[in-house]
């Protein structure tokens, strides 16, 4: 193994500049001189290639005995003598040939001259004996044709003289005597020439010389071809020592070479494979092919397609091999290239029409979901015109028949929108549309809303409650909207399927659950657990694994019992689990069931937390501990039943208010009280100041639930039944009272008329509604945008804010998040935040401001963007749809205004 | 309101009629003034927004929600129907529906213009003190 090959490699596919296999520079002076060869500059066919390298190597003694060994050494050299002789015999055959021909020529000529002589007997003396060389018959025949000529000219001469006299044959016998001796002459020269010939001839046949050249012109014929050919030849003897190489790397020596093994010359990976292979090919005496690929320090990385055949000597026994390596690193290279690209290709082949299945499916999914939404979409605003228009038509006289009728249609009208909102918000979850937002809120308050929301509508004897622990953080951070609804979702359930007992919230603290992942943990997170428990129907335990499916009741029974698009549930779950929470499910039959989702929410931070302690601690009374939303743990509502007016009737949450009978209120405290400072008595007492002495029912609610200086004693109450509501309203009546009056005198300086936003930004309708509002008697203040809206807010008490949803800079909704934003976390942060330039000139007031709920009224044009349920989930209280009518805002102003 | 306006106006019209009163002899009046001029100012608006070719769906559907709303306002009710039905093609991209019912829309507005010009001057024939003032 001999090869060794140039180090830099061309990596092109196709044609390429095939550089010498060996480096240019790694050749040494000293190894020419044991090159045997030499350019072979006498071969015709060679003459102008300029054959410059000389590679051989070889070990010249014993090579020609080699040679004269073997049956390929004998066999050329046999080859070489027939061929020579041969051609010697054809020579001879052809010089034979013509030797006959002039032969046969000569005789003619002869017998001719014979002929002409016998014709001019007398006259001429031709010489017999002409000396001819038979051999050389073309001289002979020059000769003749000369003799010819010559003797035409002395017949001329002769025709001078007189015939037949004596001084004409004198004068012949003179003029053929000259004639004689010219052709001695011409004989003796010939004569001379044809011993030079024989000369020339005999040194020009010599075999030895025609075969050396011969030799020559075969050597010089395969250096042509060989000299730049990435090919390595060689013999070596049956220990596998080289005798001779062909093209050997530049810079190994005559001595570093043969005689020597190719282990013996070569170091690194494949020297041994290719030894191997050759002793192989040595015992089995067949000649073999195989790719090695090398890696050795003298020539790096290089592949050889290797051929080796064994050598005989003319006994058959085996001497040694013939070996011959090409280098193909690139062509290796190439193919394994190919190879990998098209398994690649395959590889990626399948991969795409694995993809492409995969996309189809999922296009399929993706286009029936789209369908389903915008069909929904579609479906919705003709229906909420059905419904709008069945309870308009509900308002006009009709009889007792009639409106049966046109309940049952705005009931089920109410399903069917339901239940498409329902496909629309779980549409939304699953297409990853639905985006949460992290706001700051407080768990307390939004469970109190929640309940006093349902309460609100709540049409049975129940209670409702909420719970919160003392840890539960007072401020956290978490999409308060989604929360809000899945809470509302899973009450109004609760609600459903309960008919007496009790029906609460209940919030605590809970360690990390073990499916949190890893990343979601921070020191400032917490786990809140929330149960929403009933006293209801309860559900079988069969049922509960399809619970939160889809479209699922517990059973078809149920559905009809009491409705509902079974979609709700299956919401709360995607909800929860969107937000990195759990929701499970606990039930017994006829006892009740218990949903609770753990969700993790951030801490708000510290600073915010002890604001708030500084802003209420002015609000603390002597010796109670802080009345307030943020800190209080529980709250119980009941439901209206009967007539609103009705005093004995259950208890409702303060910021949720009931309508009034009486439209001229002197003044609603809302707002306004809890924010001034003078006022020592504490937050509850402005909830409890009302009108003309007249007690709406929520106000015993709100004592019950936040506690004042009567607060001890209800406190033991609130574990008593319903039935105790009443009377405790007596003696709320009672205390409250006095205090009202104090409030009243305050309040009635600063304001002797309700203050009422208008947000809207249409010239006509601002027109039309303010000249409405005049005729209701109030007036209003007008904003054009939600920035203009949350400045107007912030710098003066409004008792109602009237917002119109699509507004140019800024919409209703998101002004009243801002808003919402702002009364649960004391500050305007979120809003500057999303970029509303709040204006520092009355920020004092501002502060002071309380954090009661500001109502605010939607006024939707009843679209799809505008939807009711958009509005409640972005913090409004309730909506009026255009056209405003006179109608439509005295309603709105009783209920709120009161 | 008299005969000739019905099927152009609907129940808000009497709504704004109702609100009309010695202290504000002129109110509908007034309203409709605003009207036609801030629904002419939308209206060239609109024109202007179809005639660059490239349609803004979305600004087409804003302009046409302030004219919708000003429409409703007013009790305008054809009008308010067509402008329904260009935001519902708004909605749809459909920009040849846009530009047909934009036709409906103005022609429904030129017509109720008429109707309630005469309609204003009907009025001030019968009442004396019901003159006409431009508002500001």
């Amino acid at each position: 193994m001999v090869c060794e090959m140039e180090t830099d490699q061309i990596e092109e596919m196709d044609v390429e500049v095939l550089s010498s296999m060996w480096p240019d520079d790694v050749g040494t002076q000293a190894d020419n001189q044991f090159n045997v060869e030499k350019p072979a500059g006498d071969s015709d066919t060679l003459k102008e290639v300029d054959i410059a390298e000389k590679r051989t190597m070889a070990d010249l003694k014993r090579l020609p005995e080699l040679l004269n060994t073997t049956d390929q050494g004998s066999s050329q050299l046999t080859n070489l003598v027939r061929q020579w002789e041969y051609m010697q015999d054809h020579a001879v055959r052809l010089l034979r040939e013509e030797l006959k021909i002039l032969t046969r020529q000569r005789e003619e000529a002869e017998a001719k001259e014979l002929k002409i002589i016998e014709e001019h007997n007398f006259e001429t003396e031709e010489p017999e004996s002409v000396p001819v060389l038979d051999e050389t018959s073309h001289l002979f025949r020059r000769f003749r044709q000369k003799k010819r000529d010559e003797l035409v000219d002395s017949k001329r001469v002769v025709i001078d003289e007189e015939f037949d006299t004596v001084a004409y044959w004198k004068q012949k016998a003179l003029s053929l005597e000259k004639m004689l001796e010219a052709s001695t002459e011409r004989e003796r020269r010939l004569i001379e020439k044809l011993n030079e010939s024989l000369k020339t001839m005999e040194s020009h046949s010599a075999p030895v010389e025609e075969l050396t050249q011969n030799l020559k012109r075969a050597e010089g014929f395969l250096h042509f071809i060989l000299q730049n050919a990435p090919i390595v030849m060689g013999h070596q003897d049956k220990d596998l020592r080289y005798l001779f190489i062909y093209n050997k790397f530049p810079s190994l020596r005559e001595q570093d070479i043969l005689g020597k093994t190719g282990v013996e010359i070569f170091h690194g990976g494949g020297v041994k494979e290719s030894e191997d292979f050759k002793r192989e090919v040595l015992e089995k005496g067949k000649a073999s092919k195989r790719e090695i690929t090398f890696e050795t320090e003298l020539f790096g990385s290089k592949t050889f397609l290797i051929y080796v055949e064994p050598v005989y000597n003319k006994a058959r026994e085996k001497i040694g091999i013939n070996y011959m390596g090409m280098e193909v690193t690139d062509q290796v290279r190439k193919r394994e290239k190919m190879a990998k690209l098209r398994e690649d290709n395959a590889v990626r082949k399948a991969m795409e029409s694995e993809l492409t299945k995969t996309i189809h499916i999922t296009e399929e999914t993706m286009r029936a979901k789209q369908m389903l939404a915008t069909m929904s979409h579609e479906i919705r605003s003709p229906l909420s015109g059905v419904v709008g228009m069945a309870e308009i038509l509900s308002t006009t006289k009709l009889d007792k028949e009639q409106r049966q009728l046109l309940n049952v249609m705005i009931s089920s009208g109410d399903l069917v929108l339901q239940l498409i909102n329902d496909i629309l918000d779980l549409s939304k979850v699953e297409s990853g549309v639905m985006k949460l937002e992290a706001t700051k809120f407080r768990p307390r308050e939004v469970v109190k809303h929640v309940l006093q929301t349902a309460a609100a509508s709540l049409k049975k004897d129940l209670t409702l409650e909420g719970n919160i622990a003392d840890e539960v953080p007072i401020l956290v951070v978490g999409d308060v909207l989604r929360i809000r609804q899945i809470l509302t979702n899973l009450i109004s359930n609760a609600i459903k399927f309960t008919h007496r007992g009790k029906v609460g919230i209940k919030l605590k603290v809970i360690s990390e659950p073990s499916f949190a992942s890893d990343k979601e943990q921070n020191e400032t997170s917490v786990w809140i657990c929330c149960d929403v428990y009933d006293t209801g129907i309860g559900i079988p335990e069969n049922a509960l694994p399809c619970l939160f499916k889809k479209y699922m009741q517990a059973s078809a029974d149920h559905a009809r019992k009491y409705g509902g698009t079974g979609l709700g549930l299956a919401i709360c779950k995607q909800l929860v689990e969107l937000m990195g929470g759990q929701l499970t499910v606990t039930s017994q039959v006829n006892l009740g069931s218990t949903f609770t989702f753990i969700l993790p929410y951030k801490v708000a931070t510290s600073d915010d937390h002890s604001d708030d302690q500084d802003e209420f601690s002015d609000m603390v009374d002597h010796h109670q501990p802080e009345p307030d939303d943020t800190t209080e743990g529980y709250f119980q509502f009941k439901a209206l039943l009967g007539s609103i007016y009705s005093n004995g009737g259950p208890v409702m949450g303060s910021n949720f208010l009931p309508h009034k009978a009486m439209l001229t209120s002197p003044i609603k405290l809302i707002n306004g009280s809890v924010a001034d400072p003078s006022n020592s008595s504490g937050q509850s007492q402005t909830v409890q100041v009302e009108n003309g002495g007249y007690m709406d029912e929520s106000e015993s609610a709100h004592q019950y639930g936040n506690g004042n200086g009567h607060r001890c004693s209800y406190k033991e109450s609130e574990s008593c039944s319903s039935s105790q509501a009443s009377s405790e309203m007596e003696s709320e009546l009672t205390v409250s009272s006095p205090r009202e009056e104090e409030k009243t005198e305050t309040e009635v300086k600063e304001t002797s008329q309700p203050k009422i936003l208008l947000v809207e930004d249409n010239k006509i309708n601002i027109m039309v509604a303010k000249s409405m509002m005049k005729q209701l008697g109030y007036t209003m203040d007008i904003a054009n945008n939600g920035v203009e809206a949350i400045n107007a807010v912030k710098d003066t008490s409004y008792d109602l804010v009237l917002m119109d949803v699509c507004m140019p800079v800024m919409d209703g909704l998101k002004a009243t998040r801002l808003i919402r934003s702002y009364e649960e976390s004391g500050n305007w942060d979120a809003a500057i935040e999303a970029g509303v330039d709040i204006k520092t000139s009355e920020s004092e007031q501002g502060c002071e401001r309380s954090t009661d709920r500001l109502p605010i009224v939607a006024m939707t044009a009843n679209t799809l963007a505008e939807s009711s349920e958009e509005c409640y989930a972005n913090g409004m209280d309730s909506f009026i749809s255009k056209p405003v009518t006179l109608q439509k805002l005295k309603e709105c102003l009783q209920q709120y205004l009161q | 309101m008299g005969k000739c306006m019905q099927g152009y106006l609907d129940e808000q019209f009497m709504e704004l009629e109702e609100l009309q009163d010695d202290v504000n002899p002129n109110f509908v009046e007034e309203v409709a003034t605003l009207y036609f001029k801030d629904s002419a100012r939308l209206i060239n608006s609109i024109d202007q927004a179809l005639e660059r070719g490239s349609f803004d769906f979305n600004r087409l559907d804003n302009y046409m929600h302030q004219f919708k709303g000003s429409s409703t306002s007013i009790g305008a009710s054809k009008v308010k129907t067509e402008c329904t039905m260009f935001r519902e093609y708004c909605r749809m991209g459909n920009a040849e529906g846009c530009l047909r019912t934009f036709q409906q829309v103005k022609k429904e507005h030129a017509t109720l213009r008429k109707k309630l010009e005469h309609y204003f001057q009907l009025a001030r024939q019968a009442g004396p003190k019901e003159t006409a003032r431009r508002s500001k």
